[in-house]
């Protein structure tokens, strides 16, 4: 019994002097600034990766970068219990947020293309013909010039960023009908490339070998035919701040939408650089020339 | 004299030490409790805002047949109707249940009555290996092997309450089993050997004392596997197909309340009605846990060993 | 049917069962071995992630899982072990004990997705701990303890209460009792519960999402200062764990390899399991062997 005593109170000594000595010596981060980024999932790579080179040039910076989805991110920038939030929409787009005091950082474009299996023996359809897929009038790749194969309809979640975009660019505003759904970009890519006669969308960077992207009206789904507006089906990544960026945040932003993020990491990543857009889009999905 | 006297009538150390002890114990007891209730209060404030500030009729959402909660349906109403989620979810566990429960006694009862050996070597270690993989890989497996395994078979996507009936049989089986094997382990060795010592084969010991002894443990360890049925989301959510719509068979896709729940939750805004509703499908499987319980501890009252 | 043909059957059904389920799991695990094996080397287990290019590792997130795993026991296992000790030795057969047994039971099949929004929204925004280690032991703490309990309270009921009554006729009182002669008979079947328990704990990606985050900074394994960001001790930075990581990119991953990564991470996973269970079964007979008179 007194043998053990003995050996506790050194163990407790000995912890309690080394975290002592740790907490003097701990790095002295000069200001130490921390910053939060929660949200969408689609953007949380491209705002980690220039996380990490602006935090490698100046130091004592830290920028925690997390995924939990658009509504997740929008709703915790808000109530201003992080600083940044990550969106794949307009916040006027997102039901229960007040855009108002929400001040919007485009960082990127991203593309938004239909995938449909291979075995489906069709390369491209017309926008009425992708309408009624979608909508369950049309329920065989016959009908459209592909194989006898039944269509099998894939949604994004209810709620999700790409479906919001894909509905309303791509159906012009229709409804889906019901249909399975996946809350992931990796998963529908999978499914479609194994289903026979699987239909959906995801963005152009998840667009691989596996599945057959389809062109709409003759448009080819490229980066050229987004950045005139040629292919509709699009969307902005947005970084929101509470109010007015200061200091630091500010300064990080900026980095974010800078050439030289724009040029390395944004199309590495797969996404398109916001300059080289030759139109806008508002949020009411008004286009206007640049 | 009086030293004596004083140090009979002074609190031992040893009554000291059980005073602390059992404090101690308690207060872990009760800080479970605490959690639990906080947890319970958290849910349900979130869950009954759907019907208390967004104004949604309980019974339409119980037994309501359309889930589409973003968009207004005919009479005005967002459409929030879970039945689906809940036939779906409730099959699903069900279902699991019922295959995996011979497996895991008759897998349990071979490891400690027919061959502890083998058991204790071979089957306990791989078991509980399996407990540690991600329900992620398992889903991952369900997609891969038993998607396109269905689809071949039975036609149609693959997708649908079949798959993730398997999926979460093969999931909740080491669950089970090891469960099992524990309360198998904790009968008395004498209950074993009394009953052959009066002439029964093995079976018969088995099958009329051991099980019969064992009862209660088994369904404590089949209300975990469904528990972790219930509770389960990603594996579930790669291979049900994720489609709100009332599960016409087997084989078509339909959605569970653990993946409707964990596909919505980050894409809505926390306080809005899309939010409120899907907190409300959280509260319900709590709910249906909570009654699961209550009947199988019903049946394990009659089923035990008089 | 005789009784002795009904045994006979009976057991050649068993063996069917038990033959039927080694298969199964046994297919399982070579899935997930011959699927990862050949992707693993030292560069993969040790180098940190990359988030859109091939050859990225998973150093950090198998160092994260371990620490997290261990501060969710360190966390957990006492008040397991406190509940399960007043549930079994002290708790009356009452209504109370009642509905805290349902309760425990209740807790362990919530969603463990609603763990982790419960964690993020109390300990993750409320409490300021942020996405941490901390943040994400709590969730799992949640989340592990009514198996632990469980197990614990399961353990010390198969000790013959011939122990008990042989302890109180030493003279010894009731937690004397427990903590001499009891528990020390009941860590085999403890450690099992606990290593079942890390299992789960090792395996779970929802609850960790939102609270131990899904982001692994680059950490400086020279640096143990607790204090510090970078350090791997730090308790507050996030931590993207192994399964974390699976789940993320099999969801969202766009790096080219994302399919082997995964395969391997997988096999890392069913690895480092195993091994932990080797090393927890071999721990719980030393101290069986240590702290009774069991040879």
């Amino acid at each position: 019994m007194k043998r053990s005593w003995v050996i506790t109170t050194i163990i407790v000594v000995a912890l309690g002097g080394w975290l002592g000595y740790s907490y003097n010596t701990r790095a002295q981060n000069g200001g130490g600034t921390q910053m939060t980024a929660v949200g969408s999932t689609a953007l949380q790579p491209l705002v980690e990766a220039a996380g990490e080179e602006y935090a490698g040039k100046h130091l004592g910076v830290f920028i925690n970068v997390q995924g939990g989805g658009t509504g997740t991110g929008l709703s915790q920038v808000q109530t201003g219990a992080v600083t940044m939030g990550d969106s794949d929409l307009f916040a006027e787009e997102k039901e229960g947020i007040n855009a108002k005091g929400l001040v919007d950082h485009q960082v990127a474009v991203v593309g938004i293309t239909p995938i449909a299996n291979k075995d489906a023996g069709i390369k491209e359809l017309t926008q009425a013909q992708l309408i009624q897929i979608f909508t369950g009038k049309i329920t065989n790749w016959k009908q459209v010039g592909g194989k006898d194969l039944a269509i099998t309809l894939l949604n994004r979640a209810s709620g999700s960023g790409t479906r919001a975009v894909f509905e309303k660019w791509a159906l012009k505003g229709a409804e889906s009908a019901p249909a399975p759904e996946q809350d992931s970009s990796g998963m529908v890519r999978s499914i479609v490339a194994t289903t026979p006669g699987a239909i959906s969308y995801v963005a152009f960077s998840y667009a691989d070998k596996s599945v057959q992207k389809v062109a709409i009206d003759h448009v080819e789904p490229t980066v050229a035919n987004v950045t005139t507006n040629t292919w509709k089906i699009w969307a902005y990544e947005h970084v929101y701040t509470k109010g007015q960026p200061k200091g630091q945040v500010a300064d990080f932003l900026n980095y974010l939408q800078s050439e030289k993020i724009q040029n390395t990491v944004v199309p590495q990543l797969g996404y398109i650089s916001i300059h080289d857009m030759h139109v806008q889009r508002k949020a009411d999905g008004q286009v206007i020339n640049k | 004299m009086d030293e004596i006297r004083e140090s009979l009538l002074k609190t031992s150390i040893a009554t000291k030490k059980e005073r602390i002890g059992k404090t101690l114990s308690i207060s872990a007891l009760l800080l479970i409790a605490i959690v639990v209730v906080s947890i319970f209060y958290f849910v349900a404030s979130k869950g009954l805002a759907t019907f208390f500030v967004d104004k949604i009729n309980f019974w339409d959402f119980m037994t309501g047949k359309t889930w589409n909660p973003s968009v207004n349906g005919a009479n005005g109403k967002p459409e929030t109707g879970a039945l689906p989620m809940i036939v779906g979810s409730f099959l699903i566990t069900v279902l699991s249940a019922i295959i995996a429960t011979p497996f895991a006694i008759g897998t349990a009862v071979f490891m400690t009555e027919i061959s502890p050996k083998y058991g204790a070597k071979i089957l306990q270690p791989v078991t509980e290996l399996l407990v540690g993989i991600p329900s992620v890989v398992y889903g991952f497996i369900g997609l891969t092997v038993v998607v396109p395994f269905i689809r071949n078979i039975f036609g149609g996507s693959g997708f649908g309450i079949l798959s993730g009936t398997i999926v979460l049989f093969v999931m909740i089986l080491p669950t089970v089993t090891s469960m099992t094997v524990d309360t198998l382990r904790s009968v008395p060795q004498y209950y074993r050997e009394s009953a052959l010592a009066i002439g029964a084969t093995r079976w018969q010991a088995i099958y009329k004392v051991i099980l019969r002894a064992a009862t209660p443990g088994i369904l404590t360890a089949v209300v975990f596997g469904m528990a972790r049925a219930f509770g389960e989301a990603l594996a579930v959510q790669m291979v049900v197909g994720n489609a709100a719509i009332m599960p016409g068979n087997l084989i078509s896709p339909a959605a569970t309340l653990t993946s409707v729940l964990t596909m919505g939750i980050g894409n809505t805004v926390m306080g809005s009605m899309q939010n409120d509703v899907l907190w409300t499908l959280a509260l319900i499987l709590l709910l249906m846990s909570l009654v699961f319980n209550i009947i199988i501890r019903l049946i394990g009252k009659k089923g035990e060993l008089k | 049917m005789s009784a002795k043909t009904s045994n006979k059957v009976a057991t050649i059904v068993l063996y069917t069962i038990a033959s039927l389920v080694i298969l199964l799991l046994a297919a399982l695990l070579g899935f997930i071995l011959i699927d990862g094996v050949p992707h693993l080397s030292w560069h993969f287990l040790t180098s940190p992630a990359k988030a859109f290019q091939a050859g990225g590792g998973i150093g950090v997130q198998l160092f994260n899982s371990f620490y997290l795993l261990i501060l969710t026991m360190v966390i957990s296992l006492p008040i397991a072990l406190g509940a399960g000790i007043y549930l079994n030795e002290y708790a009356k057969q009452n209504w109370f004990t009642a509905v805290i047994r349902t309760a425990i039971e209740i807790l362990s099949s919530l969603p463990s997705v609603v763990v982790g929004l419960f964690g993020f929204l109390l300990f993750v925004v409320q409490f300021k701990l942020g996405f941490s280690v901390l943040s994400g032991a709590i969730a799992l703490t949640l989340f592990n303890l009514p198996l632990l309990t469980r197990s614990v309270e399961g353990s010390l009921k198969s000790i013959p209460d011939l122990q008990r009554e042989a302890g109180a006729a030493l003279g010894l009182s009731k937690w004397e009792t427990v903590g001499h002669v009891i528990l020390p008979a009941a860590v085999p079947s403890i450690v099992t519960g606990v290593v079942l328990s890390a299992g789960r704990v090792f395996g779970e990606a929802a609850a960790l999402i939102y609270t131990a985050g899904q982001s692994a900074p680059a950490l400086n394994f020279g640096n143990w200062n607790p204090f510090d960001i970078t350090s791997p001790l730090n308790p507050l930075r996030p931590a993207e764990t192994l399964a974390v990581h699976i789940w993320k990119i099999n969801s969202e991953g766009i790096m080219p390899d994302a399919a082997a990564v995964s395969a391997g991470a997988s096999a890392v996973l069913v690895i480092a399991v195993l091994i932990f269970n080797l090393l927890a079964r071999w721990l719980g007979k030393v101290l069986f062997k240590r702290l009774t008179a069991a040879r």
